[in-house]
């Protein structure tokens, strides 16, 4: 299929669920108030453009998302490239790792919240934790499976550990630590718009959200705030997936030949 | 004296309490011979490559070039891998592969990239530099891991199977751009093949190993030519009468010597 039937479909797809949705709020299957009408929602969440409040919560969202993201790619391969280069230390922390990775980041709120004195704080920390483990893992399993004979070839001609380390194991891992990359940047936007629903005190989209609700409540609001989250996420891995693509161009093509 | 560019004695090597692969090899190479090392597939070959290279400690024995232990990886030498597609990195473009490797000599950029490109010309592969090794045909990526090592200028060159990968005219091919540029050099090359027909057409000497574990079974000059040519060499009575007598010893010469019914 080509890209632009691609495009095509899925624009149909989403064309029918909002159909769908105007229809089932106008004809009065569904309460209103509660469920108000598509075209309704989707006008809340484009005036949200010119909504410095709204503009301003999504940036303090994107902030703390950003910085955890970051924090944990250093700090995982870093971690990453010295476990897979240490084996005493990798046999040492393999139970730990096992153990701390299962735990939902989301079940580390309330420590999160006890023991940073800022909410910013305490969701960059939160992203950070649970943006640490993919990359971490990714990193690990990629160092591991590095062709030997690519490692060996650089070895022939008199490189050292060092050498070999930057100019093959890196190299090669890369595309599987960017991967980990992407998988933690979907992970940590849920982890950071769940943080700001329970204690974000009204910042970012979550605060914003939760706000939503206080008083009477203000579903078309709350949903036009679920679409931007929901966009955002999308266009988050687009834009990942795409770089991906630039910059493992020789990793792409060599998969997609071997499949 | 015999000038010695390379000398094993007694090499032997087991991989932890395996019954040893390599027993009690003895080998000495001239400086500017090229010798092919034939034998029965899994017979060792690539273990004793990789021990004289300094890649891997054998468990016994001694193995000297220029008169000096090889603990390491000597600074003179460069080997060719028969895995041409795992061997080049698939992330730098033909020629930052090449160069790569002229980082150990202490060159420049401009440097680096200068002799790389000379490199690629001298395998025949002028445009090729721009190129990543997987846009190449597996003819032209072995090209490339010749031209790697090439610039890297060794004085000795090991070559693990290296045309084991290529169809047969380009085999040939390869076969011939390597008489050439040892013509050229003057390099000592060490050539592993379990191609019978390939082992005398591009060496000085064969080395015969047997199998399990692998002794040196036979050593035989060449007495071909040192100009050689796909079809007429390879039509000389020395030509066929040395690979049957090759062919033989590979097999193992009780087989081959039963008459047929």
């Amino acid at each position: 299929m080509t890209n632009r039937a691609q495009v095509v479909r899925g624009a149909i797809g989403v064309a029918g669920v909002v159909a769908v949705a105007e229809l089932v709020s106008r004809a009065g299957l569904a309460d209103r108030t509660t469920l108000p009408p598509a075209s309704t929602v989707l006008l809340r969440a484009a005036e949200f453009f010119g909504d410095t409040e709204f503009l301003t919560a999504v940036g303090s969202t994107l902030e703390a998302w950003v910085l955890g993201l970051l924090l944990a790619t250093v700090v995982a391969v870093a971690v990453g490239v010295a476990l897979s280069t240490t084996p005493w230390l990798n046999r040492a922390t393999r139970v730990l790792v096992e153990f701390m990775r299962p735990i939902p980041s989301v079940a580390l709120i309330p420590l999160a919240i006890v023991s940073f004195s800022s909410i910013t704080e305490s969701k960059v920390s939160l992203v950070f934790y649970s943006a640490c483990w993919p990359i971490l893992i990714n990193t690990l399993y990629a160092l591991r499976d590095v062709d030997p004979l690519a490692k060996e070839t650089l070895r022939s001609f008199g490189f050292g550990k060092a050498a070999v380390l930057l100019r093959v194991s890196l190299p090669s891992a890369a595309p599987f630590v960017a991967t980990g990359v992407r998988i933690s940047a979907a992970v940590g936007l849920v982890v950071v718009v769940s943080f700001e629903l329970v204690a974000g005190n009204g910042e970012g989209i979550g605060g914003y959200l939760s706000q939503t609700q206080s008083g009477g409540g203000r579903p078309d609001l709350m949903l036009a705030g679920a679409i931007w989250a929901g966009v955002l996420g999308a266009l988050i891995n687009v834009g990942l997936v795409a770089l991906e693509r630039r910059a493992f161009r020789w990793h792409t093509v060599r998969t997609e030949a071997s499949a | 004296m015999v000038v010695r560019v390379l000398e094993v004695e007694d090499l032997t090597h087991a991989y932890g309490d395996a019954p040893p692969v390599l027993s009690s090899i003895d080998l000495e190479v001239k400086p500017g011979e090229l010798v092919s090392i034939v034998g029965p597939s899994g017979c060792g070959k690539s273990t004793l490559l990789r021990c004289i290279a300094g890649l891997q400690a054998p468990t016994e024995g001694r193995v000297r070039l220029d008169g000096k232990p090889v603990e390491r990886v000597p600074d003179n030498l460069a080997v060719v891998f028969q895995d041409y597609s795992r061997s080049l990195f698939p992330w730098m473009s033909v020629r930052d592969n090449v160069a790569l490797p002229l980082r150990r000599r202490g060159m420049n950029r401009a440097q680096r990239h200068e002799n790389a490109l000379k490199a690629l010309e001298s395998v025949g592969l002028p445009d090729a530099a721009a190129k990543y090794p997987w846009q190449l045909s597996g003819g032209m990526q072995q090209r490339v891991s010749i031209a790697r090592a090439l610039a890297y200028g060794p004085e000795f060159l090991i070559m693990d199977e290296p045309f084991g990968s290529v169809d047969a005219q380009t085999r040939e091919d390869l076969e011939d751009l390597l008489l050439r540029v040892r013509g050229n050099s003057g390099m000592t090359i060490l050539l592993v093949t379990h191609d019978i027909d390939e082992s005398v057409y591009v060496g000085d000497r064969v080395v015969v190993l047997s199998k399990g574990p692998a002794r040196v079974r036979a050593d035989l000059s060449v007495g071909l030519p040192t100009v050689r040519d796909q079809i007429t060499t390879r039509e000389l009575p020395e030509f066929v009468h040395l690979r049957a007598e090759v062919g033989r010893l590979v097999r193992g010469r009780e087989a081959a010597d039963e008459p047929k019914s």
